[in-house]
């Protein structure tokens, strides 16, 4: 059975059913709770991170947001070609992310910080670990959407499009919420 | 419809460049010596509007149908929901004794074997 609605707009939400799912699961998503205002202790951020290596980060992963749009602007703009090449720099950008953040990761280690060692550390590796999970479903999600995902624009640009957008969606939403780790683990 | 796209592609292009600004800003601000509470408010001040930029352009919520605005009202909602249990939890306790098994204390020796 086909599954309803995955172009062509539902009448009573106005959406399909793609965009609605997306959404859903980005709200699903939003439960990160901070308590930086009433920790009894607290580091600053600045004396156990590197805030230029994070800075740099923030960068790279606003630009792979941009990069990412772009692709889908390019969909749009009935330019498999032009997608291709924004889809690749996301990819590349996410990966960069990674590799920085896998130095940040190794000098933690090097100098003995490690998840047990306090409570700030605890929450910095917990919520960067599992914001990095994120990128590497991300990079998976769009690494096939550049190779055999992409087939499907010979047979429906429509629905390609549309899955370019929710796979966007995600990307943005994983931008999003490193937008708030970095300052909150970085900076304060 | 290639305008429509066009001219949302210039919007992506100033959203970004705002976007890298206020990563400036937001380390430049951590520098300067407000207390912890000042600081918290102001790095979320400018998170949320580098935030709202991206939700509102580039994930386009700005121009989004009302059933998606239903959907997040209804995930803020219950997220209140889920802060609150733990202090209806803890309202429910308050003049009552008790003690909280502690992990870390020495095993009791028993005679018995």
């Amino acid at each position: 059975m086909d599954i309803p609605y995955i172009v062509e707009e539902r009448a009573d939400t106005g959406l399909n059913n793609v965009k609605l799912g997306i959404w859903l699961f980005l709200a699903s998503e939003a439960s990160y709770v901070l308590l930086r205002l009433m920790a009894v202790e607290w580091p600053l951020g600045v004396d156990v991170l590197n805030v230029p290596l994070g800075a740099v980060n923030t960068a790279v992963l606003i630009g792979s947001s941009v990069t990412m749009v772009m692709a889908y602007a390019s969909l749009k703009m009935d330019s498999l070609d032009r997608y291709k090449w924004w889809m690749s720099w996301t990819i590349g950008l996410a990966l960069l992310f990674m590799v920085i953040k896998g130095f940040e990761y190794n000098h933690e280690f090097d100098i003995g910080n490690f998840p047990w060692t306090s409570t700030y550390l605890a929450i910095y590796f917990t919520m960067t670990g599992l914001h990095a999970l994120h990128i590497i479903g991300g990079v998976i999600v769009n690494s096939y959407f550049l190779g055999p995902g992409a087939k499907m624009w010979e047979t429906n640009k429509a629905q390609f499009t549309n899955r370019v957008e929710a796979a966007g969606l995600y990307w943005h939403f994983v931008d999003l919420v490193w937008i708030f780790l970095f300052p909150v683990l970085y900076l304060l | 419809m290639s305008e429509d796209v066009q001219a949302h592609i210039r919007t992506y292009r100033k959203v970004g460049g705002a976007l890298a600004v206020l990563t400036v800003v937001t380390v430049l601000v951590s520098y300067l010596p407000f207390g912890v509470p000042l600081a918290v408010t102001v790095a979320l001040i400018i998170a949320a509007t580098k935030g709202s930029l991206v939700v509102s352009f580039f994930m386009h919520l700005i121009e989004e149908r009302r059933a998606i605005y239903a959907t997040l009202l209804l995930t803020a909602f219950f997220f209140i929901v889920l802060l609150f249990i733990p202090l209806l939890g803890h309202a429910d306790k308050l003049g009552e004794y008790y003690t909280v098994p502690n992990a870390n204390a020495p095993v009791a020796e028993s005679g018995a074997h």
